[in-house]
């Protein structure tokens, strides 16, 4: 369901972004559509016991979903426990909107030398 | 912590033969056997009676990293491969003091696989076993939901100590503790109870130590090693005869410093790969062909016979 979220949001988005183009080439009222788009979705893969990207940057409002793809569970939990994930078994997701700025480490905890890192910065 | 009592039929006739009969082809359980001090590992179960178990000595069985409620290609049955190694234990020609279960018992710290490997550990004909946690069974709430299934003593601890036959054991929890980028620990307050728990342990009283993570780093990168174990060695340097029995790493390794022995031994859940293994580069499950997964599970048996600086041990493969 969240991957249904996901793969939607990133579909609306790039209509949002087409129409966007498509209307602002005709000068009507670009900045309410862009006022309208949608927070952007980005993806962080876990695979061979390691966040792919392991870090990253992102602009406030972003929401980040995390999937397990290993045979082996495992979480996405700050340091800060601003955002903690449950046992990721696999396929399993979890997702986090970032709304403030800042430098978010998280680890997982069942296998902690497996590091990564948000940085949310206004672009 | 731990430990509980068995439930279930003991002795079934019917049931104990169907045993007999799995044991024939296959042989699952490795048999610790510690006289006078030292486990010793007595061989195979399917190699026939075994030479060192004097009638004195006790004998006790390791199993390992069950990850009931796995069901992935590495394994699609857990519960029966853990049922095939109870089926050899209890096939034992000479029954066990106790089993052992160095922990991973559950895959994602579920309550309903906790449940379900309480009750099919229930199966083996003793009449404890001793579980610790591994770092699989504290994934969401710390020991919080592993303890409402193995806490036997009511302490609301993963570690304890208990002495049969003459021999100190103690249960260690060091999938805890850790910090951002590190191995994970036992922790202060844990090496504090163990320093409390041995002061009153002679020199001269075998000792056994049931830790998850190895007890020494095997290899960092993937977090194979417990960050704080030099203070738990040195605990421990100052006993005769001192055996520590580690999971985790679902194979079969040894280090001796000293008097102190360490073993991990196999899973009964799925193989994972050497330490650092060129060409493969995380620690997850591997995937071997059916007719190969039996030879790479098992089951250990361990004896302490009286006089005896080290523990028999016997790793035995689920078949092979």
């Amino acid at each position: 369901m969240n991957e249904a979220l996901s793969r939607n949001t990133s579909r609306s988005l790039r209509g949002g972004v087409v129409l966007a183009l498509a209307v602002g080439t005709a000068f009507v009222m670009p900045a309410i559509l862009a006022a309208a788009a949608p927070a952007l979705t980005v993806d962080v893969n876990i695979a061979k016991f390691a966040y792919g990207p392991k870090e990253i940057t992102v602009a406030p409002g972003t929401k980040i979903v995390w999937t397990n793809h290993d045979q082996t569970p495992h979480t996405v939990t700050s340091n800060d426990k601003s955002f903690a994930s449950k046992g990721l078994d696999t396929d399993d997701k979890f997702e986090h909107t970032f709304t403030s700025e800042g430098d978010f480490s998280y680890i997982c905890t069942v296998h902690p030398y497996m590091t990564g890192v948000v940085h949310v910065r206004k672009q | 912590m731990s430990t509980y009592d068995r439930a279930g039929p003991r002795h079934n006739p019917a049931r104990r033969q169907a045993l007999s009969c799995l044991a024939a082809w296959s042989g699952a359980a490795v048999v610790w056997t510690v006289t006078g001090g030292v486990p010793r590992a007595l061989g195979a179960t399917t190699a026939g009676p075994t030479t060192e178990g004097a009638a004195s000595a006790l004998t006790f069985v390791q199993i390992s990293d069950t990850h009931i409620g796995f069901n992935k290609q590495a394994n699609p049955d857990v519960v029966g491969s853990l049922r095939h190694a109870i089926a050899e234990i209890n096939a034992l020609p000479r029954a066990p003091a106790f089993v052992v279960h160095t922990g991973d018992v559950s895959h994602l710290s579920r309550p309903e696989e906790f449940g379900q490997a309480r009750e099919v550990l229930q199966e083996i004909h003793v009449d404890r076993v001793h579980t610790i946690p591994g770092e699989h069974d504290t994934i969401d709430d710390g020991v919080t939901g592993y303890l409402k299934f193995f806490d036997h003593d009511g302490n609301g601890k993963a570690w304890y100590s208990f002495d049969h036959g003459g021999v100190h054991f103690i249960g260690l929890n060091n999938v805890l503790n850790f910090k951002m980028g590190t191995m994970a620990a036992l922790g202060d307050e844990q090496i504090a109870w163990m320093k409390g728990d041995l002061a009153r342990v002679s020199n001269s009283t075998p000792i056994v130590v049931l830790g998850h993570i190895p007890l020494w780093t095997v290899w960092e990168p993937w977090g194979w090693g417990t960050a704080d174990s030099a203070q738990a060695m040195a605990l421990l340097r100052r006993f005769g005869s001192v055996t520590v029995l580690n999971g985790h790493i679902h194979q079969v390794l040894q280090k001796v410093e000293g008097n102190i022995a360490l073993h991990t031994a196999m899973s009964l859940a799925y193989p994972l790969p050497t330490p650092g293994q060129a060409g493969i580069g995380e620690p997850g499950p591997v995937t071997v062909s059916a007719g190969e997964l039996g030879k790479v599970l098992g089951t250990r048996q361990l004896t302490v016979a009286r006089g005896r600086h080290e523990l028999a041990l016997i790793d035995t493969p689920l078949a092979g």
